[in-house]
């Protein structure tokens, strides 16, 4: 039963399904919301079967041992990251008592992969584009950390499960964190790369950033990586700042939690769509001078309401 | 991270034709440009000398997909001075007409390129979609997308019907509506005024020194517009502003094109309101009498000059073709200075850039010494066996 949870439900092969869907749904959105017809369903399946199927070509100057396996790491910390996180009940697959801490460090690691691929990929393009995908890192993930803590620390807990069965008991306080909910959403678009963050990709800059070098199934393991990144992402933005109508029924806590997640995805989906990409100063300076602030408010008014309702 | 040298070219995505830009960065600051051009030369001057002035004609309208009307123009008015011909009033009305069109196409087109430059997707989904109205007019109109193949020595080859009038007023009303959308996007949206303004400034001066033309120069306040400056076809008849703008930068160059289109909008209006009757074309002598003619024609990316000599034949003796990019180019490195990597598509972009339309010819330049001089065939093949030798390629070993 457990190899069962991990590898087929709501394990791996799931991840990879809705990771495809998500895929799917989030490129004929933004297709039609720009007046093109977009791709059919099958389109991100074809496209990582076609990509299996090619050839891979490690450059000769790169690390090949580095260059194959960062897609592999990538990869797994995302289905590892999503055990951790409760989806349509009130607990996650394998809960314990710190985990989302775990689940944060777990979603770091694609972001230092991609790092780690480009600058071992040894090419120009690769190189530019991993060090902005570090310095990216940087401005993002502490307005991220501090949203996502908010919630947390206004339900007194570390653990992910004990925080959904927090708000479930207190139906109304997760409009408390709204704030934190849009920086993290925000936050997101950063952590995926999708424009106005795609700077460490931006293909009329730097070809394709990172992962210029990289083919076949290794760019295939990559884009899996990140379609499931999304996925859990929104998981994780659901669980936390949208903790409702759990512990119904599972046929009912399963609909609603793809919903929840379609919204997360479609804001994702609705900011790339009206927005320029931005430079990575802009970036950094958006990200420390907005962001971090609304981040700290928000950490404040979640401390004043826990003064205020206990 | 130490300087590094990232190459921009000769194939790369932001460009969509092969050009050499060697850009040496500092981080993500760029110290200098580095640009190399002759990638696309097709020997389009040296052709011209084999054809009568008719295939001429369509040959130089190929010079450039996009402002091929501006080029087949610019030749036939240089052709028509050295033969004495009158042109129609209506002709001449008509060919305003289509290189006003092309004007629409071209600026709708650069909207969306500039959008795709800096991330911005929707807008080129969008104005490229809009961009379709005016294809759709131009189709219409002389039975090609591009390329019209409109005019001929002495006038153009098609009239334009009652129909087809009230068709383009149609487009135009849509086109107008869209276009004061595009002002709004482009005064409006946040990411793109970052990303657009205080970028690849090009101050007054220094436009005028390096001898930038069209929106470029107009972006950083050259007040110089060919139509109205020197008025050729029929922009005698019409009254329109010069749009100028005081940002000196991407953002100004971005307008300056917006704006003009609701000036092209008024000049086609008036063209329609105003187009006289009587016969479109007069014959043209196949033989143009000995002489040199100029002609200069405003094309949406800028000040196009023609150069014609002929010699008495049906074949001209030399054309010289100055498109609006070789002018512009000299700015770019001087925008360049001071950016970041991430500008660098945009800034080359903003100039319209047209590279196949400026390759007309090839200088070889000893980088060491700066000597200039002309090889002939057997020593450039010397060389060049030479230069494959030092390489370590020998073309004798491998049988050719």
């Amino acid at each position: 039963m457990e190899l069962f949870n991990i590898i087929i439900f709501p394990g791996f092969f799931f991840l990879v399904f809705l990771g495809l869907f998500y895929e799917f749904t989030d490129r004929k959105v933004h297709a039609r919301l720009q007046n093109r017809v977009g791709p059919p369903w099958f389109q991100p399946v074809a496209d990582i079967l076609k990509l299996f199927g090619k050839e891979e070509i490690i450059p000769e100057e790169a690390d090949s041992v580095m260059f194959a396996l960062m897609p592999a790491i990538a990869l797994a910390s995302v289905v590892t990251a999503y055990f951790y996180i409760p989806t349509w009940g009130y607990e996650s697959l394998y809960p314990f008592k710190c985990d989302v801490i775990v689940v944060i460090y777990l979603l770091t690691i694609p972001t230092i992969t991609f790092f780690l691929a480009g600058f071992f990929s040894t090419s120009l393009y690769s190189m530019i584009g991993a060090i902005r995908c570090q310095t990216q890192f940087f401005s993002y993930e502490v307005p991220m950390f501090l949203a996502i803590l908010s919630p947390a620390l206004l339900a007194d807990t570390w653990s992910l499960s004990e925080m959904t069965k927090f708000y479930s008991h207190h139906p109304f306080h997760w409009i408390i964190n709204i704030a934190g909910f849009l920086i993290a959403v925000v936050c997101l678009l950063g952590k995926l790369e999708k424009v106005p963050f795609d700077m460490p990709e931006a293909e009329t800059e730097i070809v394709a950033g990172t992962f210029t070098e990289y083919s076949g199934k290794f760019l295939a393991f990559f884009r899996l990586a990140i379609d499931i990144e999304m996925v859990v992402g929104a998981s994780l933005i659901a669980a936390v700042f949208l903790p409702f109508g759990l512990g119904l029924n599972p046929v009912f806590g399963f609909i609603l939690y793809i919903v929840k997640i379609s919204f997360v995805i479609f804001l994702l989906t609705l900011a790339r769509t009206v927005t320029a990409r931005i430079r990575i100063d802009q970036m950094i300076r958006f990200c420390w001078l907005y962001l971090a602030p609304l981040a700290f408010l928000q950490l404040l008014i979640s401390l004043v309401a826990k003064g205020i309702l206990n | 991270m130490s300087n590094v040298k990232i190459p921009i070219g000769p194939q790369h995505p932001a460009l969509k034709e092969p050009a050499s830009f060697t850009i040496t960065l500092n981080g993500e600051r760029i110290l200098s440009m580095d640009l190399r051009l002759g990638y696309n030369h097709r020997g389009i001057e040296k052709a011209c000398e084999e054809r009568s002035y008719i295939q001429c004609m369509y040959l130089l309208e190929r010079v450039c997909g996009i402002c091929s009307h501006s080029h087949s123009t610019a030749f036939i008015q240089a052709v028509e001075e050295l033969a004495g011909l009158e042109v129609p009033k209506r002709g001449l009305y008509i060919r305003t007409l289509v290189a006003e069109l092309e004007r629409i196409h071209s600026h709708l087109l650069w909207l969306g390129v500039a959008g795709h430059e800096v991330g911005f997707d929707t807008l080129l989904m969008y104005s490229w979609r809009d961009r379709e109205v005016v294809m759709d007019l131009l189709a219409a109109l002389t039975g090609n997308r591009v390329n019209y193949g409109m005019n001929t020595v002495g006038g153009v080859r098609r009239d334009i019907s009652p129909d087809q009038i009230k068709d383009i007023q149609k487009g135009l009303d849509i086109l107008e509506e869209r276009t004061k959308y595009y002002v709004e996007v482009a005064t409006e949206e946040t990411t793109l005024i970052e990303r657009l303004s205080g970028v690849g400034y090009l101050s007054p001066e220094d436009a005028r020194n390096l001898g930038a033309v069209g929106p470029t120069g107009r972006g950083s306040q050259v007040d110089r517009d060919v139509r109205r400056d020197d008025p050729y076809a029929s922009y005698g008849d019409v009254s329109f502003k010069v749009i100028t703008d005081d940002h000196n930068d991407v953002y100004g160059r971005t307008l300056v094109r917006v704006k003009e289109l609701f000036e092209t909008y008024g000049i086609i209006r008036q063209l329609l309101k105003n187009m006289p009757d009587g016969p479109i074309a007069v014959k043209a002598p196949r033989r143009i009498p000995a002489g040199e003619a100029l002609s200069r024609y405003e094309a949406p990316r800028g000040e196009d000059v023609h150069f014609v000599k002929s010699n008495g034949t049906d074949k001209p003796e030399r054309v010289k073709v100055r498109a609006p990019t070789m002018a512009n180019l000299q700015a770019v490195a001087k925008m360049l200075e001071n950016n970041r990597l991430a500008d660098v598509p945009i800034i080359v972009a903003a100039i319209d850039p047209c590279f196949s339309c400026t390759d007309r010819s090839i200088q070889i330049k000893d980088p060491s010494g700066g000597n200039t001089g002309v090889m002939s065939w057997s020593q450039i093949r010397e060389y060049g066996i030479n230069w494959y030798k030092k390489h370590g390629i020998d073309f004798k070993s491998k049988g050719l």
